[in-house]
């Protein structure tokens, strides 16, 4: 069959690695170019990529913020155990051992009769009628106490029932304890728990609806982009293009968003965790939202990557079927 | 290579759409090896239905067309790619990439066909100076007029040596100074060897153009002359 002149007519034919090589180059650069023409359309994906980024980073550093806010929660819950004043040492000892050798019991700390009267004190130094008062009895009137922390709130009513069986007997079988604030306290610490436990799975539902909304929206506004791009598919179709081939520059289009997008979304909260790093060092007692983000930084950033390029390219990947079918 | 006498066989070829209207019915006819074929008919008369069926976008409801020993048909995915590398498309509204520079949307079709960087920078410039649109190959199609957003849909037709160029209705949306430029250079195309398949409503190139004729109308080849003119 007769050629047209001059086109070189013998395709130079390259190994399936070589040609494996070229067909990547030519995606890659492909895509990069498409970014780039498509400046508009481009802008506005990477912004609505960045709020989805945003949620989620917000989402990260949200979720530390509750747990140091919940663990310090927890911490401020103990329960107190008054011994009776003529308790021996020796006894409030053997208790404070077999407390220790609980499970759930995190920490145990003895005050002695002393310190307790000295923390009492100390407590109450401007009143000067309370500490005459205390004068005028002459003696201590303040037992020893055991501060005990459990590994988790819910724990302090199995710490309780421990302390009202037999175990908290002296060695003559008389008990030596005064009163389990735990007790006094139940109410109290059962409606923390329950704040807290609620406070969880609040923040997991919470954390999994707008993770799926701002996936939701990015995916949306890719598979605008791509249906843009409707027609020319279709002509790549007409011209003999593989779908990979076509498919190819839209996910790297994709994957550039959820990149860009990423470089944004940590640069933006740079300032944004410098101006609430203080307040919230004042409002959660030491934690600095700002240095958290520093010291968490290589990992926050591979989150926002990731999510970015999973979702760009994901969505570009799906968006793209539907125009490939001719 | 073998050549086949008949190039391209429709064999009893018939569309029916699920709205169950018509838009071929029985339709049968060859097209031998670098002939020049124009095929013309009302609007609605099934010219746009023939070629997609021909280039695999659409299957037949019975019937089958053959590319030389191919049933078009029959091609799985990657088959019809590589079936569709031997047809160069032209159509009325151009279809060029947007984003894509004149070079570059030539030089995606060679790209598509697995071609070589040396292959792409060697013959893209050559198939330009064909179409004489050398001097715009960095200008995106907006910048041009649709005479020669057209020249570039040829060039691209072209560059990969189709063994078939179909143009649909290739001068629809062109003057007549930009339309004989298309049809000289159609008939260039054919001089040289290549099999042309023209669908057109326009008179006067049918008649300049002294080639074979086909007329459907209905679904149905009314006409087939081998020196038709313009006559539905």
């Amino acid at each position: 069959m007769i050629r047209l002149v001059n086109i070189s007519s013998n395709l130079n034919k390259m190994t399936n690695k070589a040609m494996l090589w070229v067909k990547l180059k030519r995606v890659i650069r492909t895509g990069f170019f498409n970014f780039w023409r498509n400046g508009t359309v481009s802008l506005a994906s990477v912004l609505v990529m960045m709020v989805a980024l945003t949620v989620m980073t917000s989402i990260f550093i949200g979720k530390a913020v509750l747990d140091t806010s919940l663990t310090e929660l927890s911490n401020r819950i103990d329960v107190n155990v008054t011994f009776i004043t003529s308790a021996k040492e020796e006894d409030i000892l053997n208790v404070k051992y077999s407390l220790e050798s609980l499970p759930e019991v995190l920490l145990v700390t003895y005050v002695t009769r002393e310190e307790a009267l000295n923390a009492f004190k100390e407590r109450h130094a401007g009143d000067q009628s309370i500490l005459t008062a205390l004068d005028e009895l002459g003696e201590n009137p303040l037992g020893a106490v055991l501060n005990i922390k459990a590994r988790d709130p819910s724990q302090y009513a199995s710490v309780a029932e421990f302390l009202a069986s037999d175990n908290a007997l002296s060695s003559s079988g008389v008990t030596i304890i005064d009163k389990v604030n735990y007790f006094q306290n139940k109410e109290a610490i059962d409606s923390l728990t329950h704040i807290i436990s609620s406070a969880n799975k609040l923040a997991f539902a919470a954390t999994v609806f707008f993770a799926l909304v701002s996936i939701l929206i990015a995916f949306n506004t890719i598979r605008l982009t791509i249906y843009i791009a409707r027609d020319e598919i279709s002509v790549m179709r007409l011209v003999g293009a593989s779908t990979t081939y076509i498919q190819g520059p839209f996910v790297v289009v994709g994957v550039i968003y959820g990149l860009v997008a990423g470089i944004l979304t940590l640069l933006v909260f740079l300032p944004i965790t410098y101006w609430l790093g203080a307040t919230t060092e004042d409002f959660l007692s030491g934690f600095n939202v700002f240095s958290y983000y520093l010291r968490n930084f290589l990992e926050i950033a591979f989150i926002v990557f990731a999510s970015g390029v999973v979702i760009g390219g994901i969505s570009s990947l799906l968006a793209i079927r539907k125009y490939l079918k001719i | 290579m073998v050549e086949y006498k008949d190039m391209i066989f429709f064999d009893r070829v018939s569309k029916v759409y699920p709205d169950s209207s018509v838009a071929l019915e029985d339709v049968s006819f060859t097209i031998e090896p670098k002939e020049f074929i124009s095929i013309v008919g009302p609007s609605g008369a099934g010219k746009t239905t023939l070629l997609k069926l021909f280039l695999g976008e659409d299957k037949p409801s019975s019937g089958s067309i053959f590319f030389e020993d191919i049933n078009v048909q029959n091609l799985n995915k990657r088959e019809i790619n590589d079936f569709r590398r031997k047809v160069g498309m032209i159509f009325q509204d151009f279809r060029l990439l947007p984003n894509k520079t004149v070079y570059e949307n030539i030089a995606f079709t060679m790209e598509a066909a697995g071609r070589s960087d040396e292959d792409i920078e060697s013959d893209v410039p050559h198939v330009l100076e064909l179409v004489d649109l050398v001097n715009k190959a960095w200008n995106f199609p907006k910048e041009l007029s649709g005479g020669e957003q057209q020249r570039v849909a040829i060039a691209r037709a072209l560059v990969n040596e189709p063994d078939v160029i179909i143009a649909d209705e290739p001068t629809g949306n062109l003057d007549p100074i930009n339309t004989y430029d298309v049809v000289q250079i159609l008939k260039k195309i054919n001089d040289l060897g290549t099999t042309v398949i023209l669908t057109t409503h326009n008179k006067g190139i049918i008649d300049s153009l002294n080639r074979r004729v086909v007329v459907l109308e209905n679904g149905r080849i009314v006409r087939d002359d081998k020196t038709g003119k313009y006559f539905v």
